[in-house]
């Protein structure tokens, strides 16, 4: 069974940034990224290490809003969708921060921030680290999917990873946004075998998870409960199981449920299909939107699941289902 | 939790299907406008004086040039997004599916990027037109044996 660890001494996210690209800027969020680059590049010749080069700029402009410096980090845990997590090293080995690579797949973003705060509350050897999440459009079209020109048509199932990452500087020095309470979730079959279909294959995953922590906690004390890239196929399935199998919670959890990756762009009008995916999608779209809103007491509690499809081109090439994990935080606000 | 065969239904019920219709008046629409612009320009190479049992292959060469260009002006793929089967079909998506490995694979050499990767998506198309070929020339040879 799922563990639920609530913290005693809550971690503090001291700060926090959003990088992003061409279709994010066009987004809803647009706006309130702290940096864009419209060709996507990032100042790089290759997709690939562009990626890199977003994390380290979210990295970087993480530190700056704190007038932090790379010394004042004890620990660095990072990861992205690249083959062994290439971009996250290869972006940030500059800052000579201790690192720990995270591969979970789109769930990257709360596995980092569990795993964070985890180390801080566990050890007094750590009082500061950040959790750096990135994925790139094009390095996962090509790694994933078809080249970056081929011309073909979509299905409406599919989804668009984005170009985004996001950085966390948390500590254990009060500020006004804290992580009170996770839980990593365990890995679920989604007895889905189309990658066209990623949404349908975490559902699962996340209804695991929320089951579990919601069993012992009141949905009603909550804002927001946002998912990380469920897009409209996951999120309605997941919705209607919530509302069939948990009765009145289920409903209300249904009503404060969001996802992340309809949250990032503009459906309609960006020829999105099902929404946005990827690690960056949930870590830009909680950096961009989500924490301002907490911070400015909009939002009091949320949980935050970010949701991973566990999967390579070789196991759906052999036909083997898409597994989905999601690991589950709780963000609040803090009267200072 | 919830078994298999009742989340495969759940799955079904919630995935929109692509719409058919208005793929296949896309595809009629784009893969008809192709043909139509290859009769044009196999006209005109008629009149420039190209013999007439050449002149497809000239087509052909042509209407490969242009998917390739467009493909490097990366706008092939903006267009097929709505033509879909109708770009993809005639020799257009043939040059597209090589020229867009070409492209996407320079970054790691031209041996083993591009020379290794060039086919990656035409390579099927490659490999079973050839061995329908090989079987289409047994059956004709045979069948001429005794006719």
């Amino acid at each position: 069974m799922q563990k639920i660890t609530y913290l005693d001494k809550p971690v503090y996210i001291e700060s926090f940034s959003a990088v992003g690209g061409l279709e994010e800027s066009r987004g809803p969020l647009g706006d309130k990224f702290d940096l864009i680059d419209e060709k996507d590049l990032f100042g790089m010749k290759t997709w690939e290490r562009a990626e890199g080069e977003m994390s380290r700029l979210a990295l970087n402009i993480a530190l700056n809003k704190n007038k932090l410096s790379p010394d004042d980090l004890d620990i660095l845990v990072a990861g992205d969708l690249q083959n062994q997590c290439v971009a996250s090293s290869g972006g940030l080995f500059t800052f000579g921060i201790p690192f720990l690579g995270l591969y979970g797949a789109c769930s990257t973003c709360t596995e980092g921030l569990l795993v964070l705060t985890a180390m801080l509350t566990a050890s007094k050897n750590y009082s500061r680290g950040a959790s750096v999440t990135s994925s790139h459009n094009c390095a996962a079209e090509r790694q994933f999917r078809t080249p970056i020109e081929y011309g073909a048509q979509r299905t409406p199932t599919s989804q668009w990873t984005a170009t985004a990452a996001g950085a966390f500087i948390l500590g254990k020095e009060k500020s006004d946004i804290k992580i009170t309470s996770f839980m990593p979730g365990r890995v679920i079959d989604g007895y889905v075998k189309d990658q066209s279909n990623m949404g349908s294959a975490m559902a699962l995953a996340a209804y695991d998870s929320i089951a579990a922590y919601f069993s012992e906690n009141d949905p009603s004390r909550f804002d927001l409960i946002l998912t990380g890239d469920l897009g409209s196929v996951g999120s309605s399935i997941l919705e209607e199981m919530l509302c069939e199998k948990l009765g009145e919670n289920g409903r209300t959890i249904s009503s404060l449920h969001k996802d992340a990756g309809l949250l990032l762009y503009d459906l309609k009008n960006q020829d999105m299909h099902a929404g946005g995916s990827g690690c960056g999608c949930s870590a830009s779209v909680l950096s961009s939107l989500i924490l301002p809103k907490v911070k400015s007491g909009e939002y009091k509690r949320i949980a935050l699941l970010s949701t991973g499809a566990l999967m390579s081109t070789g196991s759906v090439g052999q036909g083997d289902h898409i597994l989905g994990v999601a690991p589950l935080i709780v963000i609040e606000g803090e009267d200072l | 939790m919830e078994n298999s065969e009742s989340y495969k239904r759940r799955v079904k019920v919630h995935s929109p299907h692509s719409k058919l219709l208005k793929n296949t008046l896309s595809a009629f629409l784009f893969g008809g406008i192709i043909c139509l612009f290859g009769e044009i320009i196999a006209n005109i190479y008629l009149l420039l004086g190209v013999k007439s049992e050449d002149v497809y292959i000239w087509v052909t060469i042509t209407l490969i040039l242009i998917s390739a260009l467009m493909t490097g002006l990366g706008v092939f793929d903006k267009i097929a997004r709505h033509a879909g089967a109708g770009t993809l079909v005639p020799v257009t998506g043939f040059a597209n599916s090589v020229v867009s490995c070409a492209i996407d694979n320079k970054a790691e050499g031209y041996v083993l990027g591009v020379g290794a990767k060039i086919f990656t998506v035409a390579g099927p198309v490659i490999l079973f037109s050839l061995i329908s070929g090989f079987i289409y020339g047994l059956i004709y040879y045979f069948l001429t044996l005794f006719i």
